[in-house]
């Protein structure tokens, strides 16, 4: 296959999941610009690699290596945010939850959900923007990330408790518009 | 079935996750514990104010344009060195070819001179196309579509006297929806030539032009999601190019041929 036949192929298979690429390192990176420049850089690098990419799903094999570069780019610039603990507990039912309702509520206020995800480690993070907002499988988010299925659904647990703490929390100081 | 272990479980259950079995445990476990209904529900709560949209960050139109020209750079780059061990192959004819020569001299004759001659053919036209799109892919990005921007060919056609040692036809065909933008100097096939730009909708067409000796009838071929065309007629060689559908630009190319051989005289 010669270069031309090769990257026209590359287009057709890799391009229509920029959208997906995007908004992963967007929300990995938390800044436009940076999150543009690394998802080029990444696509170079998938170019490259391209005739080692056997058919399947192009979606998931360009988000792996985005999510790549997204996390080489973390290490070398804000290594402190991939330090951070997360150590908190799954917690029981016996918690006073909120009523679903108030969680409700401000599922309106997307500033808010929008900060509570961003608050969040990037491990953590991710699984949510791959199961919510991209609809990723477990299977498919593991592979990707490259751990177990069980810490798919352990991660995503965590999150969302997080998650919704927050978003009560910020009802209870007022941060409702 | 324990709290704890359902919190978890639960999760999977949102997601769709479980199988029948630890489906069928939770949502037992779900009918008898209020704590978890209540978790339950604030988790496909959270689920659908975070699928509602507004969250998902869509990238700038720029990004696409961006990674595309930096995928026909590197398609030019790739292209070249892959090109002469393929053109020395194709040019051999096949041995099978020779062994048949005592059933049919005239079909190794035939086979022969269709290998020889398709090398000769094809790969400049792909080395062009190549360079052809890179030309309109780079007009675009660096804001340098047009060094006379102008919709009056009269304005257009003069500005290129004096820079190019030939005349490129300049057709006016904005009453057909094909309007003018402008027109520029470019670097193809080791020369100067002249780019005229044309626009439909918000589509630009690139039309390169350039003198050469042959007489061809409108090829297409499609290149990294663009639709190119080229012909030669009267002692030019055209290349129309653009994003625009292959139908949409063969119209054009058949107007602008259409005026071309009214202006120019053979």
């Amino acid at each position: 296959m010669n270069g031309a036949d090769q990257s026209g192929l590359f287009e057709r298979a890799v391009l229509p999941h920029l959208g997906s690429a995007y908004n992963l390192a967007r929300w990995l990176i938390r800044n436009d610009q940076d999150a543009e420049d690394l998802v080029q850089e990444a696509c170079l690098r998938a170019l490259k690699s391209f005739e080692g990419f056997r058919g399947g799903d192009a979606r998931a094999w360009l988000l792996t290596i985005v999510r790549n570069s997204c996390y080489t780019w973390l290490r070398e610039n804000r290594l402190q945010e991939l330090a951070t603990a997360f150590d908190e507990e799954i917690h029981t039912g016996e918690e006073d939850s909120p009523s679903p309702e108030a969680l409700l509520l401000q599922g309106a206020n997307t500033r808010l959900v929008q900060d509570a995800l961003e608050a969040l480690p990037p491990e953590f993070r991710e699984a949510i923007v791959l199961r919510e907002l991209e609809g990723l499988s477990y299977r498919e988010i593991a592979g990707l990330c490259g751990v177990p299925v069980g810490t798919v659904m352990s991660r995503l647990a965590r999150a969302r408790q997080r998650l919704e703490r927050h978003l009560t929390d910020s009802v209870q100081k007022g941060g409702l518009p | 079935m324990s709290c704890p272990e359902n919190q978890a479980l639960i999760h999977g259950y949102v997601d769709g996750e479980l199988d029948l079995l630890s489906t069928l445990q939770v949502e037992a476990h779900l009918k008898e514990c209020a704590a978890c209904a209540r978790a339950y529900e604030n988790h496909k709560a959270l689920s659908r104010a975070l699928r509602s949209g507004p969250l998902y960050f869509r990238p700038s139109a720029n990004l696409e344009q961006r990674i595309r020209a930096e995928l026909v750079e590197s398609g030019a780059t790739a292209i070249r060195p892959a090109l002469s061990p393929r053109e020395g192959s194709r040019r051999r004819p096949p041995s099978w070819a020779w062994l048949g020569v005592a059933a049919s001299v005239v079909l190794v004759v035939l086979a022969v001179g269709w290998f020889v001659t398709k090398p000769f053919n094809t790969p400049p036209d792909r080395l062009v196309a190549q360079e052809v799109l890179a030309g309109h892919v780079r007009s675009l990005m660096a804001s340098h579509l047009t060094d006379v921007p102008s919709s009056d060919q009269h304005t257009v056609k003069p500005w290129f006297d004096g820079k190019l040692d030939f005349a490129p036809p300049v057709e006016d065909l904005s009453a057909q929806g094909f309007p003018l933008v402008g027109g520029r100097l470019d670097y193809l096939e080791d020369r100067p030539v002249a780019a005229l730009v044309y626009q439909r909708r918000k589509h630009f067409i690139n039309v390169f032009i350039w003198p050469s000796t042959a007489q061809s009838a409108p090829r297409s071929v499609m290149r990294q999601g663009y639709n190119l065309i080229y012909w030669t007629s009267s002692g030019m060689t055209y290349w129309a190019v653009s994003d625009l559908n292959y139908t949409e630009l063969s119209d054009f190319v058949r107007l602008f041929q259409d005026r071309a051989s009214k202006t120019v005289s053979p």
